[in-house]
């Protein structure tokens, strides 16, 4: 008896679901929203673009951000609607939003095509690892925000800052070959190649990508480390103290970092992560920061 | 397998229940419990769906919305109810109701697939995800998302939404196949064996996905991420699409096994004494429990423990008879997912945790005990 109800009832459940499901296909409610110059309520997606914001004096309006907007100090006391690349659709319409800044490389798509089809107001903020990407960055976030009187002035100055820092950096870094390590973990070094943040931080730094050909990271073999050969380590720091190479640094445990100069020097850098790769107003300084410890390390 | 325990009766099970246990025996079956139990399980089925549909950050008024919904789908999603708020409308119909929908079909799929398999191997510890099966179609469904836009383009483009998951069960097939000729010897099957197994099979197969990581772009390394703890974040109707008729078929086929399992606990020899056609049951089994791991693991990634949690709960309850344990299995399964899924969404808000995470929780120190429990049969 069970047995045949249950066999019935599960073939035209799965008949109709199945037809649902086919049938269905998601279309806008509404037509794309554009964001009102005066929208308040806003979620600021990828840690420059929360930057930006504040920079521009405009952090009144912010209602929540992401977890990678960890800068300046007072972006604790948002809501975190949790990592860039894996927001949840309902968590970040709970907060409310009028309107939602996303730095290029948010999602999952699934995710933005449901925010999209809510109708809030979506502006994306394209990502770019150069100066003039930090410019565009903020000229995009002005607009969006009809501040654009204010993101002149801030694009004005950042230029003007990073030109100086550049010009700067060059005469102390260049020729100093840099491998840049994202992880250690296992006795394998993932490292940068072209098309990433470090790689565009390094050319602003004037410095020389040691592993420049290939795209993205990738875990180095022993033999590419050794034929690197890089002058110095950059690594991010873990505890946001900025703390140098100590004498039991991992990363020259491993064999083939110890047979490269920066092994042999016991060469490394460490900084703040956000700092060093967010490519936002404060980058500038980064350069700064990042060439003279560099020339400090090498010399 | 639960017979086992009935027959070998350990020495911590009491007198009284020891009793009802040979009473059961002779009495021919706990069917009366076992239908009421199903019943119960249907009904809280029903309560769990509304609740979890009524629960999360934003609260709506799931109540008043609810009778609109046979006109969403009969207006094939078009536009927003007369006097309902479009946002209300959103999270219902986008957010919650596919992803409720997806728990509930993934929930019972994972709790069918360890029942059966827990049934052909005759091996209360059979899983599809501690063997390896969700490895093995974790594989299959990884080589497509990593070559999908080079290599396997053309086959991409033929078979559409229905590509990873299809790849999936390939996956899982050539798993469970394997699995089977190494971990079982004359018609019987050796934990160790099967789990010696599954860990090198698991290893062989991560090693693989390893070497797709190789080829991996930093956007496919991120969609590759995913699998490792599983998630039911980015469920629409799109997946609910590619995974409902694999997974539906599967569940109106496996009432059909059910007597045929029933006496694969005597043997595989005293099984086809009495009539039953051996081969063709395990062969069936195999394919649906790999189709519907398969078509699981696609969408949501690896969810562990619910093949391992839900039977043996349902054995102490109601018994090993596989007629009334696979119905069961389906529910508590899709019970035990939605309201997993329900806490993976709301505990961390407005951010969410990865459901995996809170089945791995609840379901290790369970899979510990049982092995525990089950030491002096299972010869580890």
């Amino acid at each position: 008896m069970i047995g045949s109800l249950s066999r019935f009832s599960g073939v035209s459940a799965a008949v109709a679901l199945t037809v649902a499901a086919l049938v269905l296909h998601g279309k806008p409610l509404f037509a794309e929203g554009t964001g009102s110059p005066d929208s308040s309520n806003v979620v600021a997606i990828g840690g420059s673009v929360t930057e930006i914001v504040y920079a521009l004096g405009e952090d009144k309006r912010l209602i929540a951000r992401d977890s990678t907007s960890i800068f300046p100090a007072e972006t604790a006391s948002l809501p975190d609607v949790g990592y860039m690349r894996a927001l949840s659709p309902e968590g970040v319409l709970s907060v409310n939003p009028e309107l939602i800044l996303m730095l290029e490389g948010s999602g999952p798509q699934e995710t933005v095509d449901v925010l999209r089809k809510s109708g809030v107001a979506m502006a994306d903020v394209p990502e770019a690892y150069t100066a003039e990407g930090i410019i565009k960055k903020v000229r995009v976030v002005g607009e969006v925000l009809g501040v654009e009187a204010k993101a002149d002035a801030l694009a004005g100055k950042l230029e003007q800052d990073l030109a100086e820092a550049q010009r700067a950096a060059e005469s102390r870094t260049s020729g100093v070959r840099v491998l840049f390590v994202l992880s250690t973990k296992g006795g394998r070094i993932l490292a940068a190649g072209s098309d990433t943040a470090a790689n565009g931080i390094l050319a602003l730094a004037g410095a020389e990508n040691a592993t420049s050909g290939f795209s993205g990271y990738k875990i180095l073999s022993d033999e590419a480390i050794v034929s690197a050969a890089p002058d110095v380590v950059l690594m991010m720091d873990r505890h946001g103290d900025g703390e140098d190479a100590t004498s039991g640094d991992a990363v020259f445990d491993h064999p083939a970092v110890a047979q490269t100069p920066a092994g042999k020097n016991r060469r490394l850098v460490r900084m703040n992560g956000q700092l060093l790769l967010g490519f936002g107003p404060r980058t500038a300084e980064a350069v700064r920061e990042l060439s003279t410890r560099l020339a400090d390390t090498a010399s | 397998m639960a017979l086992m325990s009935d027959t070998a009766l350990p020495a911590r099970k009491g007198r009284i229940s020891f009793l009802l246990g040979l009473a059961d025996l002779q009495r021919g079956d706990r069917a009366p419990l076992a239908r009421a139990v199903i019943v119960l399980l249907a009904v809280l089925t029903c309560l769990v769906v509304l609740g979890s549909l009524a629960i999360g950050p934003i609260s709506i008024p799931v109540l008043e919305l609810l009778p609109h919904v046979p006109s969403y789908f009969a207006g094939a999603g078009e536009g927003v109810p007369q006097g309902v708020s479009p946002r209300d409308w959103i999270v219902l119909m986008d957010i919650r109701l596919p992803r409720v929908t997806l728990g509930a079909l993934i929930g019972a799929a994972l709790a069918v697939s360890g029942a059966v398999m827990q049934g052909l191997f005759r091996n209360p510890l059979a899983d599809p995800g501690i063997v390896g099966v969700s490895a093995g179609a974790g594989l299959g469904a990884a080589a497509f998302i990593v070559l999908g836009n080079t290599v396997l383009a053309p086959v991409m483009a033929l078979l559409g939404i229905y590509a990873v998951p299809l790849a999936a069960f390939a996956g899982g097939l050539v798993t469970t196949l394997l699995l089977y000729r190494i971990g079982t010897r004359g018609g019987i099957t050796s934990v160790a064996t099967l789990l010696l197994a599954g860990i090198a099979l698991g290893a062989l197969t991560g090693a693989m996905t390893g070497l797709l990581v190789y080829v991996a772009d930093d956007q496919e390394l991120r969609d590759l991420q995913f699998w490792g703890l599983g998630s039911l974040a980015g469920s629409n109707w799109q997946k609910v699409a590619s995974a409902a008729p694999i997974i539906l078929t599967m569940l109106v086929c496996v009432p059909f096994l059910a007597r045929g399992l029933n006496g694969l606990t005597l043997g595989e020899a005293a099984a086809s004494h009495i009539g039953i056609k051996v081969q063709r049951l395990k062969n069936l089994s195999i394919l649906l429990v790999a189709a519907a791991t398969g078509a699981s693991v696609a969408v949501s990634g690896g969810i562990g423990f619910v093949g391992i949690v839900v039977p043996h709960l349902l054995r102490l309850t109601i018994g090993p008879d596989h007629r009334y344990m696979l119905p069961a299995a389906a529910l508590l399964g899709a019970c035990l997912l939605i309201a997993a899924d329900t806490l993976a969404r709301t505990i961390v808000a407005p951010a969410e945790m990865p459901i995996g995470i809170i089945t791995a929780f609840a379901g290790a120190p369970f899979f510990l005990w049982i092995l525990l429990r089950k030491r002096g049969l299972t010869g580890l």
